[in-house]
């Protein structure tokens, strides 16, 4: 396992560099170098600023001179200052974090909760209503524009049924509510961005797992099982469910960048001040260094929650947990 | 003759994935003759007509300028499909040529490769595509370039995962035995063979390409107003969400009708042609 562990995490160093390296040159995509092109398009930045970011990139040394220089400070996870508001950029990052990394843990418990049952009960039983209905749902769930469906939400439950509330993550006024309070206050502003952030994973671990279970349920072990008689439930969720959750985990893991990145269009949405906001007002406001900072943060996020996926993964499978160790 | 019999054969065996390309067929049709049968113009600005619901003269209503819906709708389909068609063109190009490279020479070039494409999927799309456009100047081409940038990987997997079974087989090693170049066997020999899975992939790569610029689009980093598209209706959908349904409802439909004929097809396409697949359906 420690093998497997060890490997695991020796194999991320190359893409964390990689990570640096394409960040660093979407940087200079801009003609005339990052600089130039930063405070020419927002005038916020001032004349220092633009001193600061020379200093920042060292834009008089060659490329490869540059790129050390920025990834010395970027292992520090220092990069620089915000235009907007001259606070650090990991500050600014550092604050927004909890919120969407919470929203999104919340997410992937609630896809998994719903994604698997539905996926075991159309595979086993197969071309039933169900089993139709549930394809159906999944296929409109990775057709649907998710901003789309957010907008629906709001008219629907907020604007005519006035049910939930469509912005921010919490009322004005929580100064005089008790804990319990609080908590359902944002549980209720949290129900619709949650619901427009699981539906695409709900679909497609749904019918990942769909298939897999149709995989499973044809090997022999399962016609052993069968054929002594056990009953069909022990049939499908001792003996196949337990298989085909393996694959299940990876899929969950995958779907991080997916789930992170949704996060930009439903954060905005229901202005929910989370990394999402950040990234897109950031944009919004042409504010480089924060939108570089956090295409390294996220990644790096991303990478973490794949690891987290596959370390999950080998501690539930022998195979790999014990095959480390006879290598 | 012969492909046009293979057509009527999938179309008999999958009702499901004919109607989604016939609905494709007709969007793009409408896309593509906007200009004669928009009842009025797109851009046009109209005072007395600002916000007014469906009506028969405005079948989906007009927006917050007195623009007919209908009539942005019928432009914006040319920029989603557009944008849809060239976006995955070039992410299939550069997949062909990434995977093609890394599963024919393998070793240390496939190993080189093979981390490009897990960097390239650590980063949420999403934030990639925001920081390009925010950099580079925006217009309908440089969102396509930056949907095709950001959207090969799948493709280079699926040609490499091809080329690296095909390489093996008698009649590579016989155009090897014969001396035909690499670049020959490359794109003359294997690639033909490896096809398949790769126009399955570009169909439901179009679907994903046209969400991406349509939310883009939506954001205020994709398609600019005036020049209508499907999900900047949706933008002024959104700031007259307390008084304007009809803004939010039809383009968005159109959205999800398209994408859904584009994964339904794929859908299709997938199951006739994967053997095995067929196999387990009887």
């Amino acid at each position: 396992m420690l093998h497997y562990l060890l490997k695991r995490l020796l194999g991320t160093i190359p893409i964390l560099f990689g990570i640096t390296i394409i960040t660093f040159i979407v940087i200079h995509l801009a003609p005339g170098g990052p600089a130039e092109t930063q405070t020419e398009l927002n005038i916020r930045a001032s004349q220092e600023a633009r001193e600061n970011l020379k200093r920042l990139y060292g834009l008089d040394k060659p490329l490869h001179v540059q790129y050390l220089t920025w990834l010395k400070r970027a292992i520090r996870l220092d990069f620089g200052e915000s235009f907007v508001d001259q606070r650090r950029v990991i500050d600014k990052i550092k604050e927004r974090i909890p919120i969407t990394l919470s929203i999104n843990i919340i997410s992937m418990v609630i896809i998994f909760l719903f994604a698997i049952p539905i996926g075991v009960l159309s595979a086993s039983r197969r071309n039933s209503f169900f089993d139709r209905l549930t394809t159906l749902f999944v296929f409109a769930g990775f057709s649907m524009p998710h901003f789309w469906l957010a907008l629906l939400l709001m008219i629907l439950f907020g604007v005519e049924l006035g049910w939930f509330p469509i912005s921010g993550i919490q009322s004005i006024e929580t100064a005089d509510m008790g804990f319990f309070e609080r908590v359902l206050d944002i549980g209720r502003h949290l129900v619709l961005p949650v619901s427009v952030a699981t539906l695409g994973g709900i679909a497609g671990l749904s019918r990942y797992t769909r298939s897999s279970m149709l995989e499973i349920l044809r090997q022999d072990y399962i016609r052993t099982a069968r054929a002594k008689g056990l009953p069909e439930k022990t049939v499908i969720f001792r003996h196949g469910l337990r298989n085909a959750l393996l694959p299940a985990i990876t899929i969950l893991g995958l779907s991080v960048p997916g789930l992170i990145g949704g996060s930009v269009i439903f954060e905005s949405i229901f202005a929910i001040p989370g990394m999402g906001q950040l990234y897109y007002s950031s944009a919004m406001a042409r504010d480089y260094p924060v939108i570089m900072g956090m295409l390294v943060i996220i990644a790096i996020l991303t990478l973490l929650g794949n690891l987290i996926a596959d370390i999950c993964y080998a501690l539930v499978d022998p195979r790999i947990r014990l095959g480390g160790k006879e290598r | 003759m012969r492909s046009l019999r293979r057509a009527w054969l999938f179309f008999r065996d999958n009702p499901v994935g004919a109607v989604a390309f016939f609905i494709i067929l007709s969007i793009s049709s409408l896309a593509l003759l906007a200009p004669y049968i928009a009842p009025y113009s797109p851009t046009e600005i109209d005072v007395e007509n600002v916000l007014s619901p469906p009506s028969p003269e405005h079948p989906f209503g007009t927006d917050e300028l007195g623009r007919d819906v209908l009539t942005r709708m019928l432009y914006g389909a040319r920029v989603s499909l557009s944008v849809g068609f060239i976006a995955v063109g070039i992410a299939v190009l550069i997949g062909i040529i990434i995977g093609a490279i890394a599963g024919y020479y393998g070793g240390m070039i496939d190993a080189i490769l093979m981390r490009f494409v897990d960097i390239m999927l650590t980063f949420p799309t999403i934030f990639l595509i925001l920081a390009i456009v925010v950099i580079v100047e925006q217009s309908i081409w440089t969102i396509m370039v930056v949907i095709g940038l950001t959207g090969w990987m799948d493709v280079a997997r699926l040609v490499r995962a091809e080329f690296l079974t095909l390489k093996e087989r008698e009649f590579v090693q016989a155009a090897k035995a014969i001396g035909v170049s690499n670049f020959k066997i490359i794109f003359r020999h294997i690639l033909p063979n490896s096809l398949a899975p790769v126009f399955v992939a570009a169909i439901f790569g179009i679907a994903g390409a046209i969400l991406t610029e349509s939310a883009l689009s939506f954001l205020g980093f994709g398609i600019k107003p005036p020049e209508p598209s499907w999900g900047n209706i949706l933008t002024s959908g959104k700031d007259n969400i307390e008084v304007a349904w009809w803004l939010s409802l039809f383009p968005g439909l159109a959205i999800f009708i398209t994408t859904l004929s584009f994964n339904l097809l794929g859908e299709a396409l997938r199951d006739s042609l994967d053997p095995r697949l067929r196999k387990n359906n009887q």
